[in-house]
Order: C-alpha cells, then structure tokens, then sequence
C-alpha cells in the first residue's frame, strides 16, 4: 500500500460520489439529443437532488426501521462497490478487502435491502417492485458474476486490480471470450440499471415500474439518497465495464503520472459510454416483464459461453 | 504484427459467428433473424479476407466477394421481399419455450467443442481451433429448424448451417476448391428456390405458415 | 492429555442420557423440564464444544467401551473429523436446547418430560455417532437418532398428516440403513471384522470400493436429504416442533454428511474420479431442485425445508470437487474444497437454526404457519425480526456474513479447475459454477420473501395484532445463534485455522499456512483472490455511518406521519399486498417444467369464485408412487400364501421340515 495508492483510493471515492448524478445527467442529455428534444441541463440532477434534501420526510405510519435506515445503508455499499473497482489506479488498499465475488455480493445486498425496505410499508406497489426487482437480481447476479469469472479465468485471479492489470498491461491480446463477456455484461447492466429495454426510469405508470416502485414511498432526504445511490449505481457498472474491457489508461502502482493521467482518461471513456448507453435505450423499445427472464438468461448463457470459448480457444 | 493479430482476429470472427448463432436461436422477430443472418454473412466475409491475407490463398479472394455478393446482399434482399409479400414480420412461436431451447444450444457447444478438439490438434492450420465453433455453429442451427414452426425461419436455419460449413471450411483446409464452392453455392441457391416455391404452396393450402399443419396431410 | 478429550465427550453424551431420563421421573411438570433439565442440557452442549475444540489440535485417540455384546465391543474414536462436528454438534445444540427452555409449553400433546426423553436422547445418539469407530456401535446409534427423532416429529400424534410425515420419514431412514448396513458389509471386505481401524488399513478393489460409496451415497443421501431421496424433508421438518425441526436441519443433515466423509475419505482411502463427477452432479441437481421449490412454497417451515435440501446440494458439490480433486492428486486444491465444504456445514448449521427457531417464535406468537396470514410482525416481534434478519443475510450469503465466506471459498475452488487433466471436466465445471451461483442467487429470493412476507408488510390477519415478542430464553438461544453467524462471518482465518487438522488428515495440506494473517482470507495467494471481511464491514459501516451524520449536519431531521401512497385508491386494505404465491409466481413461471402444477380454475359466471392451484414434486409421481405400486403388487402375490386356517399352516411347517429332513440327509 503506497500513498500514491491511498491517493488513489480516495480520489475515486469522492470522485465516484460526486460526479455519478453528472453522469446520470449526461445520459439524459444524450438521450434528448438523439430523440430531437432540448435538452436539460447536465447538472439538473444536482439541483433536485438539492431541492429533495431540503425536504420534509414524509413516513407511513406503518414504517420500520429498516426503513428508514435502509437508504443510508444502500448509499454506503455503493461507495463502498465505487471505492473498489479500479477507476484511476490499481494500487488500492482496499483490494485485499474485496475481489471480484465480494463485489457481486455487496451488490446484492445493497439489492436485498431496497427489496425489504420495498415490501415495508406493505402497499401493492411496493410488494410489486420487490418481486420484480429480485426476479431480475436472481438472473442477472449469475450472469454477472460469470463475466466476472471469464475475466478472471484470463488474469487467474479475482482481484479486480490484478484483472486490471493484467488486461491493461500486459501486451494487447484480443480475447474473443470477452466478446461474448462483453455483450453479456451490456445485458446485466441495462437489467441492473433499471433501463430500457428492462425498465424505463421515466415512467410515471405504476404498473410498468420495477425500480421506481420499490422507493416510491420515499420522501425528502430519504428519496434523495436513494435517487443518489441509484446513479452510483450505473457509475459503479459503468466503470466495471470500462475496468474489465477497456482498461487502458489505469495507472499502474506507485505511478503518480499515471494516476493524474487516468482522470481525463476515465472522464472521456465515461462520456463515450454514457453516449453509447443512451444510443441502445432510443433504438429499443422497453419489454413485456415477462421477457426479462429471456432476456437476461440470454445473458447468463452467454457468459456461461464467454468462459467455454476461454477454454476452447484460449487455454 | 499480422502474423501476430491475424489469428486472434480470427478467433475473434469465429466467437462472433457463435454469438450471431446462438442470439438467431434466441429471437423472435423474424426481421430481426435476417439482418442477424446478413451480419453472420459480413462477419464470414471478413474473416475469408483474413484468412486469404494472412496464407496468400489469392482464390479465398473471390470466395470472399461471393460470399458478400450473395450472403450480405443477395439473400437478405430476396428474404425481405419474402416476408414483404408474405406479411409475416412479427413474432415467431417455437417448440420449446426460448430458456429450454438456450440450455440445449448450451449443451450442443460443449459436445461440438469437445467432439472437434481431437481433430483440431491434427490439422495444421493456424486456426484449427475455431472447427469447434463452426461444428457449434452448424448444430445450433439444426436446433433452430427444429424449434421452429414457421417456414421462413426454418429456411433462414438451413441457411445458417451452411455458412457455418463454410466457416469449417475456410479454417480447417483454407477453402475449398473454386469448383466445390460454387457448385455449394448453387445448391443452395436452388435450396433457398425450392423453398420458396414450397413456402407459397404452404400458405395456399393451409392459409398459414405453420408447417405443422403438413401433419394433416398423413394417412389416417 | 489425549484421553481425557474422548472420555469427556462420551461423559458428555451419557450426561445427556441421564438428563433424557431424568425428565421421564416428573413427565408432567413443565417446571422440571424446562427451568432445570433443557439448560442443564445446553451447559454440557456447550461444554462438547469446548472439549471438541480442544481435541481438534490433538492426535487422535481410541478407546473400547465395555458395552455391547461380549464378542464386539464398542469402539470410540476422536480425531479431527468427529472434532469438528462435535463442536458443530455442541455449539448449534447449546443454542437451540436454550431457547427449546423457554418454547415448552404445558398442555401440548406430548408431556414435557417425555419431550425432554426424546431429545436429550436425540442429541446423544448423535454424538455417539460422530464418536463411533466400529460399524457395530455405529448403526445402534444411527438407529438410536432415527428413533429418537421419529419420536420428536410425531409428537403432535393427534394429526393424521403429522402421522404420515413421520412414517414417511422413518421408512426413508430404514431404507438409508439398510443401505448403509450393505455399506458396511463390502468395506469388511471378508474379513469378518467390522471395526474400523481393520476398514481403514485394508485396500479395497476398485470394484467393491466403487460400490461401498455408492452404497454410503445412497444411504447417507437419505438421511442427508439429496434429490432424488428427499421427500421426507418437506414433510417431516415442518411437522416436529421448531427447536427438533432445528436440530434436525442444522445437525442431523450433518452427521449423514460426517458419515459419508467418513466412509470416503477415511475408509476407502482413495478416490475415483468418476465419484467427484456423480457427487458434484447430485449436489447440483439437489441444489437448483431445492431451492426452486422453497420459492413457491406457502408454508414458512416447508420454504425452511426446501432451502436445507439445497445447502446439502452445495454442501454436496463442495465434496464431489474435493474428491475429483483428489483424484487427481491436487492436494492443496482438495483442500480448499474440503475448507469449503466443512465451513458450509458449520455455518447452515448456525443459520438454519436461527431461522427455524424464529419460526417456531412465530408460530407460538401466532398460531400461524401459513405465509399467507402473517405479515408486519417486525413491529410486534423486534428480537425476532431483526434476529431473523440477520439469519436472512447469512442464509442469501451476503457479506458480511458467514454464508457468504463458505460460497466465496466454493467459487474459488471451482474457479481453479482448468488445471484438470480431462478436457470434458474442464468444460462442465464452468457450467457447473453457473449453477451455483445460480442456486446462491435464488436463494437471496427466497429469502427476501421469507423475511419480507413474515415480518415487514401489514398483518394479513387482525389477529396478529396480538402478536408478543419472544421470552427471555427465547432471545438468549437466538441471540447466541445470530452472533454465530456474525463471528463465522467476520473471523473466517481463525475458523479456517480449526479446519485445518481436519484437511490436512485427509489431503496432505491445509489451508492455514496459506492465508495471510489473520485479518485476510487469501487461500492461495493475495493477488490471486483475497477477502477481508472485517476490513470489508469496517468500511461499508464507515461510509454509512459518515453518510448519515453530513446528512445530519446539513441538512434538517423532520419528519412527518401520513398514510402510505394510494394512487387515488382509498380501499387499500392489508390483503392487497403480495402473497407469498404472489412472490414467488416469477420463479413459477421461469421453472415451470420442474412443478407438476394443477389448477382449478372458476367459470366466468360463478357467484363466489374459488382459485386453486397445486404445485407437486415430480419425482413423487416418478419414482415413489410406481415403486410403491409394484412393491404392493409384489406383496399380493405373497398374500397368496396367507390362507387363515391352521391346517395349511400346519402343513408349512410339515413340509419344510420334510425338505430339510432329505437335505440334511
């Protein structure tokens, strides 16, 4: 652990926190562009998230404590899933805590307790978006952590900074497993995210929610965290997917240059992703509920492909 | 450097035309099984083209132009104004419901890889590997004319399959002779005719698409 | 000091017998059982463990009992292996025996005394069999625990489906025995003597040693519970009272694992590889089996059922790697699936327990046991609910907690496979990663349902308004058991350290001279794969912590009660939120081949309209109904003989002494 290291660790988690709603607002602005409309402003997100904190909460009668502790806890397993994927260094203190595995599992706990907080208040609504939520989590967890997998059959390991490492330093060899990895892990991220094809986030029609529906009873501060956590979210996928196929640009350990290099790097791979994102949600068309399965189990075979073409073709 | 990406390249289309299968095998827009198997023509086009760059196999050239003239353009054209005419564009019904049909094609991978892994350590070639996809390749699109109900995605299997022998072809031997490819592509051709003509006496008898309805014409 | 480890645990299995008897004297008075006898109970419990735990760093020791019959005397033997489960055994039975003091109820259909005869029993069965070293004491006490549980199941015997539970459930072990017994038999291979230092040091053939596996497969599957020898399961765990239902997920499963090992890794001595592929494929087969089921179950306790069977399917797959891993001759990698396997174990036992136990507070708060007419308990029952909460996360295998370290060492020993020889192998172990996350991810679903539906929400039923928390003794055993879970979870190289006599007795090397440290769990090296849990929980608590407080320091506290969200619908009453069939219709419809559904649906012009829908198990209606159709035929045709007057009878007997009389001769 080195201090460039500890630089490191600390500059993506406050970069993490503070730039994901400028993604979120990016992808908006895109979108826009591409469906003809003027566009809001990038930093839109801020401003809500502004005018939500400053207001009251309004709680059920029937609410636990789960509850109401539920949004700081989902926000706190998202930074900690941001503090972990290497975004600028890959000499992080933090990577002998967590690899690979731990981070699905953080994930799905952050998962697990939106589900709860969903099925709290005991509305239809909530109920709804929690099953619907966990019946895109039981598919998509496994297909995850498969192009997790294949890309730890590749570096033969499942800390992430080694993965890292190894795709980006070692001399460039094209991975035909990671093809499929790739398209399978643009699946998982568009189910996770909540975007269309899976779901539309700007929907107001209850009954084709799935994200929306379970944190439709928060309020105020509540509603601003959970809104926070959720961009964090598509931050965290966005940089796994830029770690784990286009890692080019993260600096190796000890590397100073190298990590003030990786800032501007990260933020053009960032935009260019975010453009890409909002390309595949107006060319689709949201799906029945009950073809999210087909959709993501394609994606869970395809990562189970990913990691038979590694043995096939690469070992 | 050629020498180097050349054969990654290669696997690279070879894993490609596996996706391409494998995500035929999964649709059920029927247009959207066309301009997969138009891509699957391009991704095979390109990868003659490498295979002729990198061994100096100057008739893979011409293969290559056949393959674009006929498997990009041609075919795709002719099956647009298929389905134009025939006003079948939306969903297909299967057999098996799509998660059983995927868990088979699962199953069909890893036999072809396992079947085709002894003979690709004896051809010489510097892409022996990728005879296992394209046996993949070739099964799961058998599995597709078998999971399907309607006429023009059964065609668009049979299809499939052979640009998936091709594809063997092309990696295990550099090609075939210009008179075998030919008279492939003729066959096929006159493959794709026939059943055309077959699609339309279909529909005139049985007002539908469903060749299941041929089940009618046994004896008792 | 070698002895004295096995003296006091056997002291400690006959203290429980004396206990079991003791209750016998005042059947009746609740006060004897539960105040003085179940804690007495937990004391020795625990004072196993500690004696286990002691005698998991010492060389194994024996000693001949001077009981059975003359010419075969009991054998006893204490190693590594029975070690750890007896520290299983003592530590989950501690748990359970304490809060089983504060669930005796007076007026129940068994007396309280006889209850106390049958567990106490129960537990020292156990415990003998973990202690066995000859076949001989080995089925006396296997038969001792089917019996003693046979009791505990059937002891509300006034209900004729807890009847039939329990026959089912005796009939499946006696069918396990047999099969075991047959186990036995090719492993004396000849020699007469059926102890088992003679099993250990004879080589088997790879004929008879093939079939003594799967002969020990069978049997001890049955008891273990893997598909297709599960039936018993889902009926028999809900039918006993919550603490035996308890023991009997969280211990009894365990034992049948302990047996196996024992007859595979230590009496057979060596492995094929086609063992590992069979196991690994049962173990997945159960895994994905079980778990399905427990989503579209109704029943809080059968979705507890269904979700043991897929813990011993992963328990299963963990064992099947380490055997093809042996195979093979890769130690250090049969280690680190064995590591897996055995921290499975000890860690299903901790949290199977506690959510069983929460049940069974539940269930005595409300009477109730179907999902459909709980809800909102949170609210009644906090210990339990956030008790329960923490056995929700283990069981999903979520970090922090201890679940998730057994499944992350499980997906590490899989992701080390394409070193194997055969090309085949390497090609399904991918595949059969994928269904173990698989499995692993719907368990969290289950989960979410189970504690969702149970104790968040509204109250289904107005009832439930009544609902009291759990009594002092009922909160002691769950809090012991939830901070089980929450010291396996965040201490893993320490657990790893007491796992390690037992890996290194039966591969040749143990996972504790790799990891690094105590803080990181890193089983090759840390740049290959590394975890620190306790780092991980520091962290994750940190950013919340640090979260909530700038919230707070910014920003204002006020908050306001309303009535929740209606969309304009003023009627939203407590049934409109989702069943627990509601819940799990998504997993329905994805795995709809593996139920054997039937549906009655009502006409459109019905006046009150009824909804029916039965989810069976296949197998049922494929294996055991035709098998127990041609064993009936079978036993017609025997019938034949029975002709009810005393003169054929008579003549019977004439004729075999006839024919015995000329061969004889």
């Amino acid at each position: 652990m080195s201090t460039s290291g500890l630089a490191a660790q600390f500059t993506e988690l406050v970069l993490a926190i503070l730039l994901a709603p400028v993604l979120t607002g990016w992808v908006n602005q895109c979108r826009a562009w591409l469906q003809n409309k003027s566009a809001p402003s990038l930093f839109l997100p801020y401003r809500m998230l502004a005018k939500l904190f400053e207001k009251e909460v309004v709680l059920a009668h029937n609410a636990s404590p789960l509850f109401r502790f539920a949004p700081y806890l989902v926000f706190g397993c998202l930074a900690l899933a941001a503090a972990i994927v290497p975004t600028l260094g890959t000499d992080l203190p933090l990577n002998a805590a967590a690899d690979a595995i731990a981070l699905v599992g953080l994930l799905a706990l952050a998962r697990l307790f939106i589900a709860l907080a969903g099925m709290d208040i005991g509305t239809a609504f909530g109920t709804l978006g929690a099953r619907r939520e966990m019946l895109v989590g039981f598919l998509a967890e496994p297909a995850l952590l498969m192009v997790l997998f294949t890309a730890s059959l590749i570096s033969h390991s499942t800390s992430l900074a080694t993965i890292v490492e190894t795709l980006a330093h070692r001399e460039f060899v094209i991975y035909p497993s990671m093809a499929f990895a790739g398209v399978a892990f643009t699946m998982v991220s568009l189910a996770e995210n909540a975007r269309i094809p899976v779901d539309n986030p700007a929907t107001h029609l209850e009954l084709t929610m799935i994200h929306e529906a379970m944190i439709l009873e928060y309020s105020g501060r509540h509603l601003a965290m959970m809104e926070w956590a959720a961009s964090l979210k598509l931050f965290v996928y966005s940089c796994m997917g830029l770690a784990l196929f286009f890692p080019f640009g993260v600096a190796g350990g000890g590397d100073w240059l190298g990590i003030v290099l990786a800032l501007p790097a990260l933020l053009a791979k960032l935009a260019l992703g975010g453009a890409g994102l909002a390309l595949i949600e107006t060319v689709s068309a949201k799906m029945r509920i009950f073809r999210a399965p087909e959709f993501l189990g394609s994606a869970f075979v395809f990562a189970v492909l990913a990691m038979l073409v590694h043995v096939l073709l690469e070992a | 450097m050629l020498q180097h990406y050349g054969p990654q390249l290669i696997n690279l289309c070879a894993a490609v035309l596996l996706l391409l299968g494998f995500a035929m095998l999964t649709q059920r827009r029927i247009l959207s099984l066309i301009n997969l198997f138009a891509t699957q023509g391009l991704v095979l086009c390109a990868s003659t083209a490498l295979v002729a760059l990198l061994t100096g196999q100057h008739h893979l050239w011409g293969s290559a132009l056949l393959t674009l003239a006929l498997k990009v353009v041609g075919l795709p054209w002719i099956l647009h104004r298929l389905i134009r005419r025939l006003n079948v564009k939306w969903d297909v019904e299967t057999l098996l419901n799509i998660p059983t049909t995927m868990l088979v094609g699962i199953v069909l991978v890893i036999l072809a890889f396992n079947l085709a892994a002894p003979i690709s350590r004896l051809a010489g070639t510097v892409t022996s590997a990728t005879l296992g996809i394209a046996l993949a390749s070739v099964l799961l699109s058998f599995l597709m004319m078998i999971t399907r109900s309607k006429a023009v995605p059964q065609v668009i299997g049979f299809l499939a399959m052979e640009n998936g022998l091709f594809f063997a072809a092309t990696s295990a031997v550099y090609g075939m002779p210009m008179v075998v490819e030919l008279g492939i592509a003729l066959d096929v051709l006159v493959a794709a005719l026939i059943l055309g003509i077959f699609v339309f006496e279909i529909r005139e008898r049985f007002d539908s698409l469903d060749t299941r309805h041929l089940e009618k014409l046994k004896e008792h | 000091m070698n002895i004295p480890a096995l003296d006091a645990a056997l002291a400690a299995a006959a203290a429980w017998i004396a206990i079991g008897l003791a209750g016998t004297l005042a059947p009746r008075s609740l006060r004897l059982s539960s105040r003085v006898l179940f804690p007495a109970g937990a004391l020795v419990g625990l004072a196993l463990a500690a004696v286990a735990l002691g005698a998991l760093f010492a060389a194994p020791s024996v000693r001949i009992l001077p009981l059975g019959l003359p010419d075969l005397p009991f054998h006893a033997r204490l190693d590594a292996l029975s070690a750890f489960f007896l520290l299983l055994l003592g530590s989950v039975s501690a748990g359970v025996s304490v809060f089983a003091s504060g669930y005796l109820r007076a007026g129940e259909t068994s007396p309280p005394g006889l209850q106390c005869l049958g567990y106490h029993l129960f537990l020292a069965s156990m415990a003998l069999v973990l202690l066995a070293d000859d076949a001989y004491f080995f089925m006396v006490a296997w038969e001792t625990m089917a019996l003693s549980s046979f009791f505990l199941v059937t002891s509300e015997h006034r209900d004729p489906a807890i009847r039939r539970a329990g026959f089912l459930y005796l009939l499946i072990a006696h069918l396990g025995a047999i099969s075991i017994l047959l186990c036995f038999g090719a492993l004396q291979g000849g020699s007469g003597d059926y102890t088992f230092e003679t099993m250990r040091l004879m080589t088997q053939p790879p004929a008879w040693a093939s079939a003594a596996f799967l002969l020990a497969l069978v049997g001890f599957g049955a008891k273990a519970g893997i598909v297709p020898l599960h039936v018993w399961l889902p009926e028999a765990h809900p039918a006993a009272p919550s603490p035996v239902s308890a023991l009997m997920s969280a211990v009894m499963l365990k034992t049948a694992v302990y047996g196996l090992l024992r007859v595979t890794l230590d009496l057979i001595g060596f492995s094929l590889w086609w063992w590992g592929v069979v196991v690994l494929a049962v173990g997945l087969v159960s895994a994905l089996f079980g778990i399905v089921f427990a989503a579209v179950q109704s029943d809080m306790k059968r979705l507890l059922a269904y979700s043991s069977i897929e813990n011993i399917g992963l328990v299963m797959a963990g064992f099947g790697l380490t055997l093809l891993f042996r195979s093979f001759g890769m130690g250090t990698l049969a280690a680190l699936a064995l590591t897996a396997t055995l921290y499975h174990c000890l860690n299903h036992g901790f949290y199977k327990s506690l959510l069983f136990l929460a049940t069974g507070s539940v269930l005595h708060a409300t009477r109730e046991r179907s999902l459909g007419r709980l809800g909102g308990l949170i609210h009644r029952m906090p210990w339990v609910a956030w008790c329960a909460l923490v056995g929700t996360i283990a069981i999903a295998g979520l970090p922090p907690l201890n679940g998730f370290v057994s499944e992350w060492l499980l997906l590490q020993a899989f992701l080390f496979t394409p070193g194997l020889p055969q090309a085949y192998l390497n090609m399904l172990v991918p595949v059969a990663a994928a269904v173990v996350a698989l499995a692993a991810a719907l368990s969290g679903y289950v989960m979410v349902k189970f504690f969702g539906v149970v104790f968040l929400g509204r109250a289904r039923e107005p009832k439930l308004a009544s609902a009291h928390d759990a009594g002092p003794w009922e909160r002691t055993g769950l809090a012991w058991l939830a901070a089980g879970c929450i010291a396996l979870g965040l201490m893993p190289a320490t657990v790893i350290g007491m796992l390690d006599p037992v890996t290194r007795s039966f591969t040749g090397t143990g996972m504790a001279s790799l990891t690094h440290g105590w803080l990181y769990l890193a089983p090759i090296e840390p740049q290959r794969a590394s975890y620190s849990p306790l780092l991980f929980f520091v962290g994750a608590a940190l950013l919340i912590v640090v979260a909530w407080l700038s919230v707070r320091a910014f920003y204002h506290g006020r908050v306001r009660r309303a009535a929740p969200w209606d969309c304009g619908f003023p009627f939203l009453d407590s049934r409109m939120q989702d069943t627990a069939e509601g819940f799990g219709q998504p997993v329905r419809h994805v795995f709809q081949p593996a139920f054997r559904a039937s549906t009655e649906a009502p006409a459109p012009a019905d006046a009150r309209p009824r909804y029916r829908e039965t989810l069976e198990d296949r197998l049922w209606y494929w294996l055991y109904l035709p098998v127990a159709r041609a064993t009936a035929r079978a036993t017609a045709l025997v019938t034949v003989l029975q002709r009810g007057r005393i003169s054929v009878y008579l003549m019977y007997s004439f004729a075999t002494l006839l024919v015995l009389l000329f061969f004889v001769r």
